[in-house]
């Protein structure tokens, strides 16, 4: 076996082996590990990524000296290898473009707890993306909301604890749902790695017994990670967590955290339940119609705010709204449409979330709209980075949201029955989106009369500045070069089979 | 549906349970009893495993006078799935209790919906 093929188990252990370390470091050399173990993992995956590309086919890691029905496993393809490389890329940048803000937000005596937070949640994000065993992903998936949590409450203040309980409570009674519908599933067929319970679910499926357990089994896992990657009536909790915890918290909880429950889903369909079966089943028009109403209430919600941080945060979980219509449409080309629209949230909502604090910084903290009027030329650089990530929510061509806008609305006219109520959604929360990001965009550019708040230019904050060029880049090349990474999730897609 | 309700009484409990558990967890206002919910909802999913993995007649899976056939012992990889949901049920309750001390100390109420309506009078 290539040397290679040893990497995600590597990237896995030195994030989790890391955060361990960061515990006993002081807060620089913590941070400078964080910094470092980030990038480790993300050349890591780029090689990894490379490597399979090259020889097009995924592999199977055994994690300990039993085959397969007994011992655990890692299994890596294209697609795992992609999603691990853009988690790091969106993960590092994240953590950068709020460093400068962490001083002000969290008291310097926790700074190494908080990087120890981040490397946890970064081995649970890439053990569940990894990971080819049900139960692992069901211990990652707890250890990934213990760290999102502490991301969350890092920030002591009153609201972000009040946050914080809100979070686990949903997130828990989701994982507890997860967990009830996997010891189903173990029980009906027997085993807990994915492919040995795919082979004896399509056996299942073939002799017509247990359907009703099967259905129920699927059903729990689909609404348990439904609730914890905050789907419309799961998502009270959201705006709160997204909208008060520090900067790089909220980039990486809206663009990582609910990413990573979804990739588990994806894997749980393809390569647990069958994509075929899972069509069969009445559970993707429930899943269709919950993204379509996500869609049209969180814009709803996100135009009624009063904080454009917390608007940003109802703005996720409209975008979560389209991953989920994708699911729904119960065809390739939609999945591949909500896979597309991961990374491009991912990257565009992160831009949002560190560019917004740019702004409101020069408006004297506030996020208050009133506040933040003419911010824009307070802050050159923000004001333009949270254009340009409009411009993507509401999907102009050149950035990203337009291409997985495009692909949705190709997907839905190959689908039967779904397509006139999929496009018509999609068009009318496009308006709605232009509605609120468009106004916020107004705001910003519109002079102000006083002049009373500082001005920052591109030498007082050159990190910023430039992790804020990244983010636009990464936007700009997700929607200019969309065909190679359509392909690359097509081609992951058919070796999840 | 009678029968097969009647042979695995035990399974129907454990669903019971994780009902009345959920509920407690999603509607209760009460922190403490939110977290007991939780609690019963995750010893239900221990039950419904360790019910599953129980064969009638035969002991747990340790070697005692050299007895090395499989047939004499039960399935033990579902206690092992249950020692493993016991650690990480401990470690959520430990933070949603660590979380409900700091919420109390701070709003002298265990009552959710009250710390949320002093927040909004906070207006912070």
């Amino acid at each position: 076996m290539n040397f290679i093929c040893n990497f995600p188990f590597f990237s896995i252990l030195i994030s989790l082996f890391s955060g361990t370390i960061c515990s006993v470091l002081p807060a620089k050399a913590a941070k400078v590990v964080n910094r470092v173990v980030i990038a480790a993992v993300g050349v890591m995956s780029l090689i990894l990524l490379l490597y399979l590309l090259s020889t097009g086919e995924s592999f199977v890691y055994w994690m300990g000296h039993f085959p397969a029905p007994w011992g655990n496993e890692i299994r890596a393809g294209v697609l795992e290898a992609g999603m691990a490389l853009f988690f790091c890329i969106i993960m590092y940048l994240s953590m950068a473009g709020g460093a400068h803000k962490l001083y002000g937000e969290v008291v310097e005596s926790k700074h190494n707890l908080y990087y120890i937070l981040v490397n946890l949640l970064l081995s649970s994000l890439l053990a569940l993306v990894y990971t080819n065993d049900m139960f692992t992903a069901y211990v990652f998936v707890e250890i990934n909301t213990i760290s999102a949590c502490g991301l969350i409450m890092i920030r002591q203040v009153g609201r972000t604890i009040e946050a914080a309980v809100r979070y686990m409570i949903m997130s828990l009674l989701g994982s507890g749902l997860l967990l009830f519908g996997l010891c189903i599933m173990y029980d009906l067929t027997g085993h807990l790695l994915m492919s040995n319970m795919k082979e004896s679910v399509s056996l299942l499926m073939a002799s017509g017994e247990y359907q009703i357990p099967l259905i129920v089994s699927v059903a729990l896992m689909c609404v348990g990670l439904c609730i914890k990657s905050a789907l419309f009536p799961f998502h009270a909790w959201l705006p709160d967590a997204y909208g008060y915890s520090t900067a790089s918290s909220a980039a990486i909880l809206s663009s990582l955290v609910s990413k990573g429950y979804i990739f588990l889903l994806i894997k749980i369909i393809y390569r647990v339940i069958g994509f075929d079966i899972f069509n069969s089943t009445r559970i993707i028009d429930v899943l269709f119609v919950f993204g379509l109403m996500g869609m049209i209430f969180g814009s709803i919600s996100a135009i009624r705010e009063n904080d454009i941080r917390r608007m940003i945060a109802f703005s996720s979980v409209a975008q979560i709204g389209y991953i989920y219509m994708g699911f729904g449409m119960g065809t390739q080309a939609g999945m591949v449409a909500s896979i597309f629209h991961i990374l491009s949230h991912a990257a565009t909502k992160s831009l949002l979330f560190i560019a917004a604090i740019g702004l409101t910084d020069v408006s004297g903290g506030s996020r208050k709209f009133v506040d933040l009027t003419g911010a824009a030329y307070r802050n050159k650089w923000a004001g333009a980075a949270f254009m340009a990530g409009s411009l993507s929510m509401v999907g102009v061509p050149l950035f990203s949201g337009f291409i997985s806008k495009l692909l949705f609305s190709q997907a839905a006219v190959q689908v039967e029955g779904k397509m006139l109520a999929s496009l018509i959604v999609l068009g009318i929360s496009t308006v709605l989106n232009a509605i609120y990001f468009m106004k916020t965009v107004i705001r910003i550019y519109t002079p102000a009369r006083e002049s009373g708040y500082s001005i920052v230019t591109f030498k007082d904050m050159k990190s910023y500045g430039i992790v804020l060029i990244c983010f636009i880049v990464l936007n700009v090349i997700l929607g200019v070069s969309s065909q190679p990474i359509v392909d690359m999730i097509e081609q992951g897609l058919a070796m999840f089979a | 549906m009678g029968p097969n309700l009647l042979a695995n009484y035990g399974e129907a409990v454990s669903a019971i349970l994780f009902c009345i558990g959920f509920t407690n967890l999603l509607l209760q206002t009460n922190l403490i009893k939110k977290i007991i919910g939780l609690n019963v909802m995750d010893s239900a999913i221990y039950l419904f495993l360790a019910e599953k993995g129980y064969i009638a007649g035969r002991v747990a899976p340790i070697v005692v006078n050299g007895v090395t056939s499989t047939e004499a012992y039960i399935n033990p990889i579902p206690s092992g799935l249950v020692l493993t949901g016991i650690v990480v049920s401990v470690s959520v309750t430990a933070l949603m209790l660590s979380l409900t001390i700091r919420l109390y100390t701070r709003y002298h109420t265990l009552d959710l919906d009250e710390i949320s309506a002093q927040l909004k009078k906070e207006g912070k």
